[in-house]
């Protein structure tokens, strides 16, 4: 800072004791709200030249006390919580959680039930890979890419919404089940949606970037990490992948009925912002394999567990027996009494790995409950990843990254 | 005996003075330390090629707010290469909430960390960075603590005024007073008669 300029920020009363340090570097202050940052947190950035010397970033403008809510209501109501843990792919959440409450129960739901969530959990897999590639992209300036995958979004969207009842809050599971069965001919649309709209928009987006002389230059060796560091820093999911370390939960501890199909999991050397992108698109591919096998294999019957304790009756029962109406009124009022103890379930959601560490007293209420967020550790490896980069390129690590505020926050 | 078990067996031999307590429950595997002796619990569970557990996926803590010692602070490890998981736990008291900090070990438990001591107000010694996370600067007390009231207005937050009917009250200004050159100053003292 040259002499005689006021310091309108001085680094020591915000935290950052770090950055009062002799020096010309300049600090650069990303946020919380800003047209590049993918939801609202804070990127402090200490600049030589273009150059980044360091960052900080700051976090927790969006904290919605998810934890202390669900401390308070019971383990039903906290599914719509889960909702917004990651707005992006919502259905993967409230998956993971019910899951994790039926492992402490020791319930297993039928087959039926677990194709299904099988399939909403791939199709949101993809949901999530096309908003995340999109955005990058944008980041980057290709804006066209961004609404080349918005078409398909905007059909998962509708798929969505006749399966729930809602775009974005969909809440759809239940512990012991789900609120609904699939709806007449949701399969047949959803076909004509994986073998169409999205293998489309993929080709387009590959056509015109993967090979792209400036996506190219932007990407390739940008923001790198090494295997051992994304380990070390607890990396999941794509971006672990991306450093070469083939870990991925439905291969690794099979869950729902991952074991019955055939697909592959992509990996690549570099784990820079290129090698991420290449996986993303690689898994949409996957995933599209993964939903035919199970369009081709589902089977009827039921879709919940035929326990009262755990499931809502059937309302025509609760009208009209007496054992049902009592059932559906110790489920809503005191909630479902899940036996004492506590369990860790992971799954493998569309960032990494989304687990729930859940701690029951055996009353209506969770104990505690915690959530591994996977964008949480990859985040705060961030200013390792963008030391000795330029400004723009931070931007483009950060996207790649695919940090969703909602459950990196709770 | 499976696998899982095996590794607890291994844990009791080589730490039998250390541990508190083993459990298997629902094929979680979940390890009870002393707290003097976690680090080197820990560089173990990481380095022992029996162990080899590569990753540290999360840190958190719980608040028994009956028991004694008051806090437990939990951490959910995997292993790669052996494919398993392991819970290892360490208790902490209420008047002295410390634990040593795992980052040496683990580079990944910086941020995962900081939210205990921010959450629940557990410090972590020799800890590179503590500051709160989720909360900001300034915030007091520590939110998932269980005695922490949920409905606690924050003395930072300026609380809700409500409009005092007899003096925040607000008088229409009609458009053709205005147009009559009346203004909103002169107006609001005395209102004008037609």
């Amino acid at each position: 800072m040259s002499e005689g300029t006021e310091n309108n920020f001085p680094p020591g009363e915000y935290g950052l004791e770090w950055m009062e340090r002799e020096g010309d570097n300049v600090i650069l202050n990303l946020g919380p709200t800003h047209p590049a940052t993918h939801g609202v947190f804070r990127i402090v950035v200490e600049l030589d030249g273009e150059t980044i010397v360091n960052c900080d970033n700051q976090i927790g403008f969006l904290h919605r006390c998810f934890e202390k809510e669900s401390e308070n209501t019971t383990w039903g109501q906290v599914i719509p919580y889960t909702d917004r843990l990651n707005y992006v792919s919502p259905l993967m959440n409230n998956v993971g959680y019910v899951m994790a409450v039926e492992k402490l129960i020791g319930i297993d739901v039928p087959e039926r039930a677990e194709y299904i969530r099988t399939i909403i959990c791939e199709l949101s897999r993809i949901w999530d890979h096309l908003l995340c590639i999109g955005a990058a992209l944008v980041d980057l300036g290709a804006l066209t890419n961004f609404w080349y995958f918005w078409r398909p979004r905007e059909d998962i969207y509708d798929l969505v919404e006749e399966l729930t009842g809602a775009r974005l809050t969909t809440c759809y599971t239940r512990i012991g089940g789900l609120m609904a069965d699939l709806t007449d001919g949701w399969i047949r649309k959803a076909r004509h949606v994986i073998r169409e709209t999205i293998p489309n928009a993929i080709r387009d987006v590959d056509r015109l970037v993967t090979k792209n002389r400036i996506f190219m230059d932007r990407t390739i060796g940008i923001g790198p990490i090494s295997a051992e560091d994304a380990i070390a820093w607890g990396f999941t999911g794509p971006c672990l992948r991306a450093a070469g370390v083939p870990y991925d939960l439905r291969k690794d501890q099979p869950y729902l009925v991952y074991d019955r199909f055939d697909f592959d999991i992509p990996i690549t050397d570099n784990g820079d912002t290129y090698d991420r992108y290449l996986i993303r698109m690689e898994e949409m591919w996957q995933s599209l394999r993964i939903l035919e096998q199970a369009f081709d294999q589902i089977p009827g019957g039921p879709i919940n567990v035929e326990n009262w304790d755990v499931i809502l009756p059937p309302k025509d029962e609760v009208y009209e027996n007496i054992e049902a109406l009592m059932a559906h009124f110790k489920i809503i009022m005191e909630g479902i009494k899940v036996p004492p103890g506590e369990v860790y379930h992971a799954t493998e959601a569309a960032n990494g790995e989304l687990g729930f560490y859940i701690i029951s007293s055996g009353e209506g209420t969770p104990y505690k409950i915690k959530v591994r967020p996977p964008c949480f550790a990859i985040f705060s490896a961030m200013p390792e990843m963008v030391r000795g980069h330029m400004v723009a390129d931070l931007i483009a690590v950060m996207s790649s990254l695919n940090i969703i505020a909602g459950e990196l926050e709770r | 005996m499976s696998p899982a078990s095996s590794v607890l067996e291994h844990i009791r031999e080589r730490f039998s003075d250390h541990v508190l307590e083993t459990l298997s429950f629902r094929g979680d595997d979940t390890v009870v330390v002393k707290r003097d002796a976690l680090l080197s619990f820990m560089r173990f569970l990481r380095d022992d090629p029996e162990m080899s557990f590569d990753f540290l996926m999360d840190v958190t803590a719980v608040d028994w707010l009956e028991r004694e010692p008051r806090y437990e602070v939990v951490y959910h490890l995997y292993s790669s290469g052996k494919n398993r998981r392991l819970r290892v736990k360490t208790r902490v008291p209420d008047d002295d909430p410390e634990v040593e900090t795992v980052t040496g070990i683990w580079k990944g438990a910086n941020w995962f960390e900081r939210e205990v001591w921010d959450m629940y107000g557990i410090r972590v010694k020799g800890h590179p960075d503590l500051r709160r996370i989720l909360m900001y600067d300034g915030f007091e007390g520590h939110p998932l603590r269980k005695d922490y009231q949920k409905d606690l207005r924050h003395p930072t937050v300026p609380s809700l005024d409500f409009p005092d009917p007899e003096k925040d009250v607000r008088r229409v200004i009609k458009a053709t007073d205005l147009m009559r050159g009346s203004g909103r100053e002169e107006g609001a003292q005395e209102p004008e008669k037609d």
